[in-house]
């Protein structure tokens, strides 16, 4: 237990020593919420902005610790040869994928807390629909971001895995209906934006927050795909050194 | 089947035969070694002659394409969980974050081996206790260096494997990393270090293992190697009959530029009767030497002149 611990501390400095790291965890979803819950350019379907922006704001967060966050800190871990030099001491595979795991639960736990506090200053009521399913959204959108961040992470080159993450961040962001709604995207973007981890992460949130889900059991089903094949895929194709 | 290598005489690292090959590129060809307890077993050859792939072999981080290795009589693959308890490990290119500090990356490592090793100790030990809080993209690649070997001192190991530990260091730190490496053997602990580094390796070494062109040329005791390569060098101002020297002293002689060398003998005997032949036939004798050669000199004409 205490090599975890060692492990998890290791982790949690790492990230909190990197200033883009934490801006992106942290500092983007919380600007986005207060920046589009105060000026009135969103379609919000009926709902108070900041009730429209929350589910999405928080598979935002989700997906910059799960998959930008992990995924850059484990590329440049791998280019460095972090990885390599602690698969030389007892630490093992197990211990440090839990280690990293449980990073990102605590690092997650953070940022919800703080951009749900955000969202009740700006005029939420604190009531969550269905905190089950909440729980059960951001378990399975973990998975899913984890997934694919370590894929990347595992396969490209660290600089390349650094553009390409943030490239598909921005892509998640804009296709995947965490700001704006899916149907105000041309149709043929509203079919991609379905099948998107993001899009679905965002309906399921939805769901459980404020019980909006716009495509309700297709989004799970999506987000469940992802949730199982993204680590899988990872795990096929991650090369430690 | 015996896990460890305990009894004396057991050789701590058992390298058998050795292949590997990486697609079309065959990096090691039929390698055979023993490292030994107490002793610093040096690997040395140029870059690219087979040596990080061979200790990557022993480490556990490379599969082998044929032949065995064990260390301390496990498997380094399928008993890495057991061996990486008992090993310690430094790598060619550090395996420390940049934004770690000195202190941190160690008390760190000390938790992950959980032998009580104390970090600070470690730290003093290879001379960076001034630079605890510094980051290791602070340090200048001596320190660096002796930053890697400080993790592997974390393992207080049984065996220690060093890829290149002194490169890009200065005298004053060689000396301390070379101090290091003989104490750490003086506790038993079987230090394998790979090195292109020849006067490195010379000073360094009990046993040596020469690589080129991914196949062992030489393989033993520093002093056995040497041996085997006795030389008296001399010069001299006055022509002679060199293949009449030859014959008389029943040793070959080389004429190396301005300088001779009768290979294989500094025997005293020999030395006495090439003065009398010298003298007899008049000609002087100028910066005689006789010896071993220098390791440096045994690796040239092992690797230039193909394997012995």
């Amino acid at each position: 237990m205490s090599i975890l611990f060692a492990q998890l501390r290791s982790e949690i400095r790492v990230i909190a020593r990197n200033a883009e790291q934490l801006l992106v965890i942290i500092g983007i979803p919380a600007a986005l919420l207060i920046f589009f819950s105060q000026v009135d350019v969103l379609p919000t379907n009926g709902q108070t902005p900041i009730d429209f922006l929350l589910p999405g704001i928080f598979a935002l967060a989700i997906m910059s610790t799960a998959m930008v966050s992990l995924g850059i800190a484990t590329g440049f871990e791998r280019s460095y040869s972090v990885l390599k030099r602690l698969g030389a001491t007892p630490l093992g595979a197990g211990r440090l994928i839990l280690a990293k795991s449980l990073a990102v639960v605590l690092i997650e736990i953070l940022q919800l807390v703080v951009l749900y506090a955000i969202a009740v200053m700006l005029g939420k009521e604190a009531d969550i629909a269905n905190v089950a399913l909440l729980v059960a959204a951001i378990f399975a959108g973990t998975l899913a971001f984890a997934g694919i961040g370590l894929l990347m992470a595992g396969t490209l080159r660290a600089e390349i895995n650094l553009a390409a993450q943030n490239g598909l961040y921005l892509l998640l962001l804009l296709l995947g209906g965490v700001i704006f709604p899916l149907d105000e995207l041309p149709e043929p973007l509203q079919n991609v934006g379905k099948l998107l981890p993001s899009g679905a992460l965002a309906d399921v949130l939805r769901g459980a927050i404020t019980d909006t889900a716009a495509y309700g059991q297709t989004s799970w089903i999506v987000l469940a795909c992802w949730a199982v094949l993204a680590p899988l895929t990872a795990t096929k194709f991650f090369r430690w050194n | 089947m015996s896990t460890t290598a305990t009894t004396t005489g057991d050789a701590a690292v058992q390298v058998d035969q050795l292949v590997m090959r990486y697609g079309s590129v065959t990096a090691v060809e039929q390698v055979s070694f023993n490292a030994h307890a107490g002793r610093v077993t040096v690997i040395l050859g140029p870059n690219g002659a087979g040596k990080t792939s061979t200790i990557e072999a022993c480490e556990g981080f490379r599969s082998v394409t044929a032949g065995s290795v064990r260390v301390l009589g496990l498997d380094p693959q399928r008993d890495r969980k057991q061996l990486n308890k008992r090993i310690g490990v430094m790598l060619q290119d550090g395996g420390i974050y940049p934004t770690a500090r000195v202190g941190e990356v160690v008390a760190h490592y000390c938790s992950l081996y959980g032998k009580g090793v104390v970090a600070t100790e470690v730290i003093k030990t290879v001379g960076l206790e001034h630079r605890t809080k510094s980051t290791w993209k602070k340090l200048s690649g001596g320190e660096q260096q002796r930053l890697s070997l400080a993790l592997a001192l974390t393992a207080r190991p049984e065996v220690a494997f060093l890829d290149e530990p002194t490169s890009g260091v200065d005298v004053n730190g060689r000396d301390m990393i070379r101090a290091v490496i003989k104490n750490l053997a003086s506790t038993g602990c079987a230090v394998v270090l790979a090195t292109h580094e020849l006067d490195e390796a010379e000073r360094c070494a009990d046993d040596v293992v020469i690589f080129h062109q991914a196949k062992i040329v030489a393989n033993g005791s520093l002093e056995s190697i040497r041996s085997q390569s006795y030389e008296i060098r001399f010069r001299s101002g006055i022509a002679f009959d060199v293949a009449a020297l030859a014959k008389y002293l029943d040793f070959p002689i080389q004429n190396m530029g301005d300088e001779y060398v009768i290979t294989g003998t500094a025997d005293a005997a020999v030395i006495g009767k090439f003065s009398e032949w010298m003298s007899f036939h008049g000609a002087d004798i100028r910066d005689l030497r006789a010896g071993a050669q220098r390791l440096e000199d045994i690796f040239r004409r092992l690797t230039t002149g193909g394997a012995q």
